[in-house]
């Protein structure tokens, strides 16, 4: 019995939820994606590294659909993303995002931040929701931030609140773009942290990201990227000592 | 100008600028400080005076005659005031929504709204009060009631026009002047674009809107006594109508001057609020 269940866990573990197939993506006639394709399991941490301007963000926006794809294919829990006739009500309530600059609200309280998606858009019960905000603001320890505008928060704090208001539409998978490059650098820890305990609990992280010593910490499987491509992936641990690609080798030298 | 004791440079955000012309309108800036005040006022003390000791004991003193029309001025005055809020009214309600369909996904819309607002906040004033006046009949059959409608009707419909041009553009540019990232960040979170803009983006433009609706508001009011060219009776039109029947040519600057002080009276502290809310509202954001 412990046996079955164990085996049931590890294949739910080994199904990947997030298939990206060949994408390709221009904007004008830059070509950003050239053909990128890769898979993210349930509960692993992804992260993917590389140089500005490498098509990482671009990624990321394409899994949730803010960027539409011109070519190939994106499965999220099955929902495949390149399609005229997509649900973005149901892939978006799956697919969180943070960015680098937050982008709060700045009109509305943090709790109002975190509320108002699961209100107005999911439209459930505003006490239930406020409960569960409430919890998200205490997990992400700022609890007596509750009704402060984002005006009044510095970066870091202003970066959890948003982690928060993403993680109370209760998504399968939670991007991280760049969340910390914007951030003082005593502040990035705090930020960190909260991702740290989120792939701890098991969500599934896709992560972009410069912080080469955080990656190597949490990541379960790292993708460097390099002009639209994906020029080589792998375990974390066997990538950062190893990597066998120059590209990968030149930019892992300058950053580490 | 920039350094003028009498005009202050608008301010914008941070930046103060050496122009006496709003950002968002084109309309000229009305900002005067104090001084400015108190130099009107004693211009009118001045030639009140001098017209006083010309006009000589047999006369009723400058004074007393202006004093004696007051009531009908004062007409005249509410008349501009009326057609003022009216036009204002009517103006913001229409130009909010030129200034959405100028936001509009859809191309036509996008771009007829864009050359509409174009069109009537780029000609003069005058040139439409006219074109209305002898558009718009003087009463229109609706069923079997005649409505007649007055020249200050009419007169207040050709207001409403430039208003609506100009509150359009304050629409838009303040809806344009908000982060793209916002309209992502809503995105992703699944609102949609309607959503979106009235509960993410419009909210926060309506801080950025007021201080250019109420410049707006005044350069309006000033604009009224325009409809004395087309006949209706408001305060300017009165002047002229008392001036014609004193025939005194030392009536003349004070009673210009007192429609003068009326009008800045009435139009100061709208100013002095409106640039208290920039200066309030720029620090915040």
């Amino acid at each position: 019995m412990v046996g079955e269940g164990v085996m049931a866990m590890d294949k739910a573990l080994k199904e990947p939820q997030v298939v990206i197939t060949d994408v390709h993506k221009s904007f004008g006639t830059v070509q950003v994606l050239k053909g990128v394709s890769m898979s993210v399991r349930k509960s692993e941490v992804v992260c993917i590294i590389g140089p500005s301007g490498s098509g990482k963000s671009t990624l990321l926006r394409c899994i949730n659909a803010l960027v539409p794809i011109d070519k190939g294919s994106i499965k999220v829990d099955g929902i495949e993303v390149n399609d005229p006739k997509l649900d973005e009500l149901a892939l978006r309530r799956r697919v969180g995002i943070v960015f680098q600059s937050y982008n709060l609200f700045p009109h509305r309280t943090a709790l109002q931040n975190i509320m108002m998606a699961p209100v107005h858009v999911l439209r459930q019960d505003k006490a239930e929701v406020e409960a569960r905000a409430r919890k998200l603001l205490a997990k992400v320890r700022l609890s007596e931030k509750a009704d402060s505008y984002p005006g009044e928060l510095s970066g870091g704090q202003q970066q959890r609140v948003a982690i928060a208001r993403s993680l109370c539409m209760m998504p399968d998978v939670m991007m991280f773009d760049e969340v910390t490059a914007a951030l003082d650098p005593e502040t990035v820890k705090e930020v960190l942290n909260t991702i740290r305990e989120l792939a701890a609990e098991g969500m599934t992280c896709i992560l972009v990201t410069h912080e080469m010593g955080f990656a190597r910490e949490v990541a379960d499987t790292v993708h460097f990227t390099d002009h639209g491509r994906i020029v080589e992936s792998g375990d974390a641990k066997a990538f950062f000592t190893s990597a066998s690609d120059p590209r990968t080798r030149e930019f892992l030298t300058q950053v580490l | 100008m920039s350094g003028s004791r009498f005009f202050s440079s608008p301010r914008w955000g941070s930046t103060p600028r050496a122009t006496l012309f709003c950002r968002d309108t084109g309309l000229p800036f009305v900002d005067l400080r104090w001084p400015a005040g108190i130099l009107i006022v004693a211009t009118f003390l001045l030639v009140a005076f001098n017209a006083d000791a010309q006009s000589g004991a047999a006369r009723s003193s400058v004074y007393a005659i202006l004093w004696k029309w007051t009531p009908l001025l004062f007409q005249g005055f509410c008349l501009n005031l009326l057609m003022s809020a009216l036009a204002m009214a009517f103006g913001t309600i229409l130009g909010a929504l030129l200034g959405l369909a100028q936001i509009s996904l859809l191309p036509p819309v996008r771009t007829g709204s864009w050359a509409l607002t174009q069109v009537l906040r780029n000609s003069p004033w005058l040139v439409t009060i006219f074109y209305i006046m002898y558009l718009v009949p003087f009463e229109v059959k609706i069923g079997g009631t005649v409505i007649p409608l007055p020249d200050w009707i009419k007169a207040t419909f050709g207001f409403t026009l430039p208003v609506m041009a100009n509150v359009s553009e304050i629409v838009r540019g303040a809806i344009r002047s908000i982060p793209a990232t916002q309209w992502e960040a809503a995105r992703s979170l699944a609102f949609t674009r309607r959503q979106t803009l009235w509960m993410i983006i419009i909210p926060q433009c309506l801080k950025r809107m007021l201080p250019p609706w109420m410049n707006l508001y005044s350069i309006l009011t000033m604009g009224t006594v325009l409809a004395n060219i087309v006949g209706v009776s408001e305060s300017l039109t009165i002047v002229r109508d008392v001036l014609a029947s004193e025939r005194r040519t030392d009536l003349l600057m004070p009673m210009y001057a007192y429609i003068l002080v009326w009008f800045f009276l009435y139009i100061y502290p709208i100013s002095v609020a409106t640039v208290r809310l920039e200066r309030k509202w720029s620090v915040k954001g």
